[in-house]
């Protein structure tokens, strides 16, 4: 059980010019904590976590694992265990030795490696498989198996670098559960990294949003979703993405096709001189409304069929190009291939503005 | 509008030849082939093996027969010492062929290994020099590898032929093994640094056994090496005859005017037996370990 910081840490790889694939990293993780780092591909998310393992060097700044500078030290001076993409098991032991392994290193007594491996094999449900080679078990054994060998090293901090990404959708679903419910009943600061943001904020306690080698923000995946600090995070984080379109405004408020979304003051004010922002909203704040309505005039292209909802593709003008937005709709009423619909912003206070060039946020 | 199976099967095809299938013709014509291509690479061992039990006189005649006075009595002089130290050779060849396998293997396990973690200045052109000295031919590097052999002091010695053994053993290993090395994940290394293994402990513990088909042609590539090489071993030994080497020994059974043709399949047989079964413990590796060394590597 460990407190985690990074203090404006640094990793960057020679080059020309050098790539600063972590830039300055300051974020602080409280014991006992579940934080997702999350980000598109390349977006240093991985090696912010490889250089938490001691697998990476930090070249600026430091970390700081349980109130003790770990900077300078090699992995395994630094008490944490590991859950890699590919599992990295050990092919030519057994998965008890494989779960065993670290603790034999540090000199356990057979017995109690013995017994803490069976520990960890219940929980997990791998008690059948111990005498097995790792090339004998499925992908989902495997899978637990990486955890048992993290599990069964009781280690201040976890780290797992995107571990379900090798599973099945429906695997995948459940094993995220199971992880989440573990490290709840273990209680040990866990650092998770991965590039789906349905991961992120399904087992987060908060959500570290990274975009090449910079924290965008972080904060509880509520948080994340109702104030997105820029609209990278706005754009990132939600499925389907949020509606971002660069929109021109005055007085009144934002021009979409046919309407005036009326800003609040506090919104005018924050975009100050600008005659267009990057006006946000989720499919979700969207509604198809009756034909007389007020609305956008939106041409369907495509309707994707949910189940429970759907979600409505279509074109709106607005000033001269015509723009794509999505709305969900409720499932069992979609419109049709073609068809012309109204479309209505449903709750005005779900609008979210950002600057056009810098895309920060327009408090309002 | 009923249905029976016979109206549901398509019309039965001709039997037409299937790409795994062979004509009769191709098949006699290949098997032909391979039988004859068999008895080449055999036939010549075989006869070794028959001219070993003839007495010298008997070895080469003009209508040779397959057994003519044949008996143990070549082995059993050979063994029995009357020919020259032959034990002693053994001996000696079965210790420079054994530190030969262990210190080069060893050495470019190491070298290999580094070449396939770590990056560091002159990588490149380590790798690169490996494969030029492989280039040179033997009878160039004799001269040189005696002076410096002299100058180390170790001219004569069996240390002296094994370093020299290595110099050719050990490029040619660091390859085949880097290569291996590359096939095995650096998440595994990653893995064991992180349950708390040192640089060296992962190299011990964790790649080294997974990497135990590409050692194990190695050390038979090393092995065959210092085995049966005549040229080095009778430059760099000294001419006493207990310090010979099997290959170097085996000459004395061909002498100026006359040679023992009988003692010399005898001992050649002999000498065949530990690279059969250095060859036979090996050669469940060998396909894996000669493929995926070089060809992913």
């Amino acid at each position: 059980m460990a407190e985690v910081s990074y203090v404006k840490a640094s990793r960057v790889f020679s080059g020309n010019p050098p790539v600063r694939a972590v830039d300055e990293l300051s974020l602080e993780v409280s014991d006992g904590e579940f934080l997702v780092l999350v980000g598109p591909s390349g977006s240093g998310k991985s090696t912010a976590l490889r250089m938490l393992a001691g697998l990476e060097d930090v070249d600026e700044g430091a970390i700081h694992i349980g109130g003790k500078d770990v900077t300078n030290v090699p992995p395994k001076g630094r008490d944490i265990a590991m859950v890699f993409q590919s599992y990295a098991l050990y092919p030519h032991m057994t998965v008890a030795e494989n779960m065993g392994f670290a603790l034999k290193l540090r000199g356990v007594s057979k017995t109690e490696i013995k017994a803490k491996v069976e520990e960890a094999a219940k929980m997990l449900d791998l008690q059948k498989y111990l005498e097995r080679k790792p090339k004998a078990l499925s992908g989902g054994q495997r899978q637990r198996v990486a955890m048992g060998r993290a599990i069964v090293r009781e280690p201040s901090v976890f780290l797992m670098d995107e571990p379900l990404s090798n599973l099945d959708a429906k695997l995948r679903v459940e094993t995220r559960a199971n992880i989440a419910a573990l490290q709840q009943r273990l209680g040990t600061t866990t650092i998770y990294v991965t590039h789906d943001q349905v991961e992120a904020m399904t087992m987060g306690h908060r959500v570290a949003v990274l975009k090449d080698g910079l924290l965008q923000q972080c904060d509880t995946p509520r948080a994340l979703y109702d104030r997105p600090a820029n609209a990278f995070v706005a754009g990132f984080i939600g499925s389907p993405a949020m509606n971002l379109k660069t929109v021109p405004i005055s007085a009144e408020g934002a021009k979409l096709d046919g309407i005036v979304v009326p800003l609040s003051r506090a919104a005018l004010d924050a975009a100050g001189g600008l005659d267009e922002v990057t006006f946000g909203i989720r499919p979700e704040a969207l509604g198809i409304v009756p034909s007389g309505d007020e609305g956008m005039d939106m041409t369907v292209e495509l309707v994707e069929e949910l189940g429970a909802d759907a979600l409505v593709h279509g074109a709106v003008k607005i000033g001269e190009g015509s723009q794509r937005f999505v709305v969900r709709v409720d499932g069992r009423t979609p419109p049709t291939l073609g068809q012309h619909v109204k479309v209505a912003v449903r709750d005005h206070s779900e609008i979210h503005l950002f600057h056009p060039e810098s895309g920060e946020r327009l408090e309002a | 509008m009923t249905l029976d199976a016979s109206s549901l099967q398509m019309v039965k095809p001709e039997r037409r030849l299937k790409r795994s299938d062979r004509s009769l013709a191709a098949s006699v014509g290949l098997h032909a082939g391979l039988i004859i291509a068999s008895l080449i690479a055999v036939f010549p061992v075989f006869w070794v093996l028959v001219t070993s039990f003839k007495p010298d006189a008997r070895a080469v005649e003009t209508s040779p027969k397959l057994f003519n006075e044949s008996s143990l009595d070549n082995y059993s002089r050979i063994l029995g010492g009357e020919k020259g130290a032959f034990l002693t050779w053994f001996g000696n060849s079965v210790l420079i062929a054994l530190l030969t396998t262990v210190i080069a293997v060893f050495l470019s396990a190491t070298t290999g290994y580094a070449a396939s973690r770590f990056r560091f200045p002159g990588k490149r052109s380590l790798m690169m020099s490996f494969l030029v000295v492989q280039m040179f031919p033997f009878a160039v590097l004799i001269v040189p590898l005696y002076n410096i052999l002299i100058a180390l002091g170790l001219q004569g010695t069996s240390l002296g032929l094994v370093l020299v053994y290595c110099t050719t053993a050990v490029p040619f290993c660091t390859y085949m093994l880097k290569g291996y090395f590359d096939t095995i994940p650096t998440d595994i290394d990653e893995a064991g640094r992180v349950d708390g293994l040192s640089p060296f402990g992962v190299f011990w513990r964790l790649v080294m056994p997974l990497a135990k088909p590409g050692l194990a042609v190695t050390s038979f590539y090393a092995f065959l090496t210092a085995w049966g090489e005549v040229a080095f071993a009778s430059a760099f030994l000294s001419a006493a005859d207990d310090s010979k080497t099997l290959a170097v020994g085996l000459q004395v059974f061909v002498q100026q005017n006359r040679t023992e043709w009988g003692h010399l399949a005898a001992a050649s047989i002999l000498v065949a037996i530990p690279a059969v079964i250095v060859f036979y413990l090996v050669q469940r590796f060998l396909v894996t370990g000669l493929s995926s060394g070089a060809v992913k590597g």
